[in-house]
């Protein structure tokens, strides 16, 4: 792989995590528990999309083979996609939601807060752009954890089985492989690997005021970097790109 | 002579004596209770369907076909969920709470707009629902701009400054799709088709048969009314139609010089008491959606509200 | 005509900064069970064009309000002490702008 090539790769990583979760949470519009909170995660939702939208469009032009942001995002099959196989499992309930939104949250945050003094500056400027907007959404995320986790028994039992189902997704978001040591090497990525740490104090904080247990399960599971995905993720890109591909000759 | 009775005619005099002077009513003072109960039936009507309109567009945010077309839905349906919920607020001053408004909707005590029975079949159906939908709820809202009762008509003057993106956004799917290919033009003309006539029922029943009309008039709730509303929706869009090259659906509709208004065809009542009263396509699921939403988010609530009393518990023990 | 409604969040009213210099306005309300929930929602609903810099949030039930029937009481007398206004008082014009 080229640099060029490796550095499309990357930003493939950064923009299908943001789509993929943008689009799960829209999925909620209109079925939020409170109104209130429909407006959250719309909020939320927007900015996902609006980051996705950015680092697609840089992805294009890198790649430079005339790939836009919607070429990217609605032509691309399943294993093209670059995704955490944790944004693509489904909402199940409010407190899946949450809780597959606190642990990319928090590790969103560091990842971006790294990659805000990235030697390329277009990923710079996205990054400290998007951290505002993040920095906002682990607020959103901790608090809903906490209170659910310190609620009623039963939003307890919830925030627990749901912080045990998705356990398994959390190792893969730290990996390292090549184009990302290649990254690291040019100044541009973040040593992911390098976050766990400080990924585990955070959660760990919010779990203990949650009253809540730090999951312990034997299983783990990853691939995504090499297009290796959950079934989930066709039925979300069947609906994503229904239009786009019933009529490839329209503009929109 | 019943003295309660003159001091309640006294009383009613000086509200009316305000009203006429174009004085605003504000939450805590005396109104008569049937203004109060219109109020509360109008705008809590209006706020579900604020509301209960999130889903139909709903239906296509995770099928929207650009990226940035996603993301301008998703502001759009947001802004209508902030809609109702101002509407919910305002409401609220007189002494309903959004839980009991709730309720109502969900036991069918009270009801949204009917346009929202239709199904969006099409991506051109967004088109359209921002295009003519938020049209008409863009005329109908900018005369409650000006309404006697302060919280309502503040509501308005928010929900009309933030919804003047919405109807553009529509328009602009349309002049988008009827500019495409002939798969696109035929999807806008059938939109238009299916849409044009629930859109002018939307302005209600003729002023001839509008029971609350006169009162609400001269109550100062409604300033102007339905036909003379729908009169105004039809002048203006019929130009925004003939720019995209597509027919409204009426033989009828033909520009009067005498009246210097267009004259349009008669409007199928009975098509509109039929999805009122429960045959729509999507009466059903609508309603359903609204009521899983909140019943099965109460025991987020109740954490919510656990949480928060263990919280305040906790910092009375520390203090 | 209000039902039991204990398991309602609460009703907070808020009020928004829109830029330094100015008071905070009342903007409405909204339901939260606390105040941080209360705050949050305030940014999602009540700010989502960059419409304020500063938010307060405060429970409906803790705002004392005057009532309308102490109108006369409260702010008429000050109706006939028009010496508090500075047009009141007629200065010559050489004195300049005071």
């Amino acid at each position: 792989m080229t640099n060029q090539e490796m550095l499309f790769e990357y930003l493939l990583r950064l923009g299908d995590n943001s789509l993929i979760l943008g689009q799960r949470l829209a999925e909620w519009c209109g079925h939020a528990p409170i109104l209130e909170e429909d407006l959250a995660l719309t909020n939320i939702g927007l900015d996902l999309i609006g980051q996705s939208r950015m680092l697609l469009s840089y992805a294009g032009e890198v790649e430079g083979k005339g790939r836009d942001e919607d070429r990217l995002a609605f032509h691309r099959d399943t294993q093209a996609w670059r995704n955490l196989l944790l944004l693509e499992q489904p909402n199940g309930d409010f407190a899946k939601t949450m809780a597959r939104q606190f642990f990319f949250d928090v590790f969103q945050y560091l990842q971006y807060e790294a990659l805000s003094s990235s030697k390329d500056e277009r990923v710079a400027g996205i990054a400290a752009k998007s951290l505002k907007e993040i920095t906002y959404h682990r607020r959103h995320s901790s608090d809903w954890v906490i209170r659910l986790g310190d609620g009623t028994e039963e939003s307890h039992e919830k925030m627990q089985t749901a912080l045990n189902e998705l356990w398994g997704f959390v190792p893969e978001m730290f990996d390292m492989d090549a184009v990302d040591e290649a990254m690291v090497a040019d100044g541009i990525g973040v040593d992911v690997a390098s976050l766990r740490p400080a990924w585990d104090a955070q959660v760990n904080a919010v779990l203990a005021e949650a009253t809540l247990k730090r999951p312990d399960v034997s299983w783990s599971v990853r691939g995504s970097r090499d297009g290796k995905h959950s079934e989930h993720l066709g039925y979300i890109l069947a609906e994503m790109q229904f239009l786009q591909h019933a009529y490839p000759d329209a503009k929109w | 002579m019943d003295v309660a009775k003159t001091d309640f005619n006294d009383l009613e005099e000086a509200f009316q004596a305000k009203i006429d002077a174009e004085k605003r009513i504000e939450p805590k003072e005396w109104m008569p209770d049937k203004y109060r109960q219109t109020l509360i039936r109008q705008m809590s009507q209006h706020a579900h369907s604020e509301v209960v309109g999130m889903l139909p567009e709903g239906n296509w945010l995770t099928r929207a076909p650009t990226l940035k077309r996603k993301a301008i839905l998703m502001a759009k349906i947001q802004d209508e969920g902030g809609h109702g919920l101002y509407l919910y607020s305002a409401t609220e001053t007189l002494g309903i709470s959004r839980d009991e408004m709730f309720d109502q909707l969900h036991t069918g005590k009270a009801k949204y707009s009917t346009i929202f029975n239709y199904p969006t079949l099409t991506w051109a159906d967004i088109g359209a629902i921002g295009w003519l939908v938020d049209g008409a709820a863009i005329v109908n809202q900018i005369a409650l701009c000006r309404c006697s009762y302060g919280p309502y008509a503040r509501a308005m003057i928010r929900i009309c400054k933030e919804e003047s993106f919405h109807q553009r956004q529509g328009y602009e799917i349309m002049m988008t799709m009827a500019q495409g290919t002939k798969e696109q033009r035929e999807m806008a003309q059938d939109a238009l088709n299916r849409w044009w006539w629930p859109t002018l029922m939307m302005f209600g029943p003729n002023d001839t048969n509008s029971a609350n009309s006169a009162q609400s008039m001269k109550w100062k709730i409604k300033r102007q009314s339905n036909d003379e509303l729908r009169q105004k929706f039809i002048d203006a869009t019929v130009p925004q139609a003939e720019y995209l090259k597509l027919r409204i659906p009426d033989d009828k509709l033909v520009w009067n010089e005498e009246r210097g208004h267009y004259d349009f065809g008669d409007i199928d009542w009975n098509e509109f008491k039929n999805v009122v009263s429960g045959n729509g396509l999507c009466n059903r699921e609508r309603l359903k959606a609204r009521v899983d939403a909140h019943d099965g988010g109460k025991w987020v609530r109740d954490a919510a509200l656990a949480y928060a009393a263990k919280k305040a518990a906790r910092k009375a023990e520390a203090a | 005509m209000t039902k039991d409604t204990h398991d309602e969040l609460p009703l907070y009213e808020v009020f928004i900064r829109s830029k330094n210099g100015l008071d905070h306005k009342h903007v409405g309300s909204l339901h939260a069970s606390d105040a941080e929930m209360a705050l949050t929602n305030a940014r999602d609903v009540y700010t989502r064009r960059g419409e304020g810099v500063s938010i307060w949030v405060v429970k409906s039930t803790d705002i004392v309000a005057s009532s309308p029937e102490d109108k006369g009481n409260f702010y008429e007398p000050s109706d006939d002490k028009l010496y508090r206004h500075p047009t009141f008082f007629n200065l010559p014009d050489e004195v300049g702008h005071m």
